[in-house]
């Protein structure tokens, strides 16, 4: 169950990704992208057929690994639960670009290392259909379909260390020496 | 006073907006949803015990009593770590001080003025009103701090609502951040952090600040805070007599030339009764005008949760339902945020006097809140209440509404039948 949860970064340098978008408006809160009667289990893949089921219910049965998510402002916005990008992760989604992420979903994204940029200028620009190239660490977008690129802000230094080190539990297992193994309890 | 609060716990002279800090915790909570990814967290981490037993809160309480197997699986699994790991703040289901986590934080004297405090729930941000900061994170987040008792934040630019005048009969701090909310929008504070002030504040009661800080979430907000003043300090005198006598608080106060991205005047006056309409808390208009132009049958109430489950509410609920009836057609749910609240509701007869009005009482949960169990909405139903979204699914079925109000406005509309204020009550006449 926990395994997939929390997966490492899989952001890689100059890595072109290109799929189908899926485009939503402003404030996509994370009761429609994962609704609270499906927040008694933690399993990816089943969290992943329920992905935007209250928003958009073609969503899961339509969506292929390396599409994207383009949204406007305060994409993520609600509830802390972490459900909301495990199931949006576990559903294929390479990557999410909106205007802005709701603080805690921000949070969550990179902690447990699925792909997001924020670019208000390329969520306004892109329309259903165009096709993108992206990298992610330059944090450009290319609108092939358009011949326009947009440029994210950069992640800061820190955030691009725990994305080094595939995430926060990567990052605490590289800086903490915890005691030994024989106290761990299960 | 966010960041001074933040630059104590990073061991840092000053922060600004902006910089990227580790910070100590004086306190980590999670519940029965975010806790057992966590604890897989944790043990990801290589840690083999908690930071600290003593500084770590877990209440079951999103859906306990258990509502399917599946969360009594996460229930069970949270229970077994915390007493593994002999955490001193978990709370089962029936055992004093039980509650949802945010009522109880404060209820149980397990937050103090200066606290630097994350909980892997969004409305975290509750416990700002006693001067603390404190915010919402994911179980990832969770399951690192309670290996190592620190996490990372960026510092977030601070908005000043400045509050002047005083409120009018009835209009109460749900009706405030309600106010403000509608005024700034769901992403009008994203990433920010929303500092009150001003004399208008020390009319508000705590259980008004607590409502208003619950909901900093709801305009983006990373956290909500007040400043510290008497209504505080009685406050921890009366929940942490022992902290407070040992003076283990610490108040920070806001410098007279901080800076904020954003000044916000409001005369507490110029606040209505309000009601948020779906999909949105930013949907909030006046009682009246909602009411004016939305007549329709509502088939449920809810009064209870974090934002409005404390005894000051179902105080002000059972003034106005006393001797009433909730309307025929309508369900209204009285749900006490916590064991203390139902106990002191219990004793003060305030519970008789929710049956006698025709409402059901439930055992604190956050049950419908989260349209999880015990008034669940189906399609097409319309829900007054006084909790803290009403997102498309919240409550229920997609198709089914949710308004949401503050307590006076909740009971109107459960005994008129629609979304009604308290104006438009009958009067009782004495028998
Ligand atoms: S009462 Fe509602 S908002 Fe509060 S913690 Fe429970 S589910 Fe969350």
């Amino acid at each position: 169950m926990s395994e997939n949860l929390v997966q490492p970064s899989q952001t890689q340098a100059n890595c072109l990704l290109s799929g189908k978008l899926y485009c939503y408006g402003d404030n996509v809160d994370t009761d429609v992208i994962i609704p609270a009667r499906y927040l008694n289990t933690t399993d990816p893949a089943e969290l992943a057929r329920h992905c935007m089921e209250d928003l958009d219910a073609d969503f899961a049965a339509t969506v292929k690994p390396g599409d994207f998510i383009v949204a406007g402002q305060n994409f993520g916005s609600g509830s802390s639960r972490e459900h909301a990008p495990v199931a949006i992760k576990a559903s294929g989604i390479a990557l999410v670009i909106a205007a802005s992420f709701s603080r805690i979903f921000f949070r969550n994204a990179i902690n447990m290392g699925l792909p997001i940029l924020e670019c208000p200028e390329a969520a306004a620009g892109i329309r259903p259909g165009d096709n993108l190239k992206v990298n992610l660490t330059e944090g450009w977008i290319e609108n092939l379909s358009q011949h326009t690129r947009y440029q994210a802000a950069p992640f800061p230094e820190f955030i691009r260390r725990l994305m080094a080190a595939d995430g926060l539990v990567g990052y605490v297992r590289g800086k903490y020496s915890f005691g030994p193994a024989e106290e761990a309890k299960a | 006073m966010t960041q001074k609060i933040l630059a104590a716990h990073a061991g840092l002279k000053a922060v600004k907006a902006g910089d990227l800090i580790e910070a100590n915790l004086d306190l980590v909570l999670g519940n029965d949803v975010t806790v057992p990814p966590a604890i897989d967290v944790f043990y990801r981490t290589g840690a083999t015990r908690v930071f600290d037993r003593d500084r770590i809160v877990m209440v079951p309480s999103h859906f306990a009593p258990n509502k399917d197997i599946k969360s009594a699986e996460h229930c069970k699994k949270m229970r077994l770590f915390a007493a593994a790991q002999a955490i001193t703040h978990y709370y089962e289901q029936g055992s004093k001080g039980m509650g949802i986590e945010h009522v109880i934080v404060p209820e149980n004297g397990l937050v103090l003025p200066g606290y630097c405090m994350i909980g892997a729930d969004s409305h975290t941000c509750t416990d700002g009103a006693l001067g603390a900061f404190a915010t919402g994170v994911g179980s990832t987040d969770l399951g690192c701090a309670m290996a190592t008792g620190q996490t990372w934040f960026k510092v977030p630019q601070a908005i000043r609502i400045n509050l002047t005048g005083e409120l009018r009969p009835h209009v109460a701090g749900k009706d405030l951040i309600l106010y403000i909310i509608a005024k700034i929008g769901v992403d009008g504070a994203l990433y920010r952090s929303m500092e009150y002030g001003g004399p208008g504040i020390a009319q508000l009661s705590m259980n008004d600040r607590l409502t208003i800080c619950n909901m900093a979430i709801e305009a983006g907000g990373k956290n909500g805070i007040f400043p510290v003043d008497q209504v505080t300090l009685d406050y921890i005198r009366e929940h942490a007599p022992q902290a407070y006598a040992e003076h283990r608080y610490q108040i920070f106060t806001a410098d007279p030339d901080a800076e904020y991205v954003q000044t916000l005047d409001i005369d507490l006056a110029e606040v209505p009764l309000m009601v948020a309409r779906p999909y949105l808390p930013e949907n909030g208009a006046d009682v009246r005008q909602v009411a004016a132009s939305d007549p329709a049958a509502i088939q449920q109430v809810v009064i209870g949760s974090c934002t409005n489950g404390r005894y000051e509410d179902f105080k002000v609920a059972a003034e106005l339902l006393r001797g009433r009836q909730v309307a025929e057609g309508v369900r209204c749910f009285i749900i006490p945020g916590s064991q203390a609240v139902y106990l002191r509701c219990l004793r003060d007869g305030l519970l008789a006097d929710f049956v006698d009005a025709g409402c059901v009482v439930g055992p604190p949960t956050c049950g419908p809140c989260i349209g999880g169990h015990m008034g669940v909405l189906a399609s097409e139903e319309r829900c007054v209440s006084t909790t803290n979204r009403n997102f498309v699914g919240r409550m229920g079925s997609p198709e089914s509404q949710t308004f949401l109000a503050g307590v006076p406005v909740a009971c109107a509309s459960a005994v008129m039948g629609r979304i009604a204020s308290p104006d438009e009550l009958p009067a009782l006449v004495k028998a």
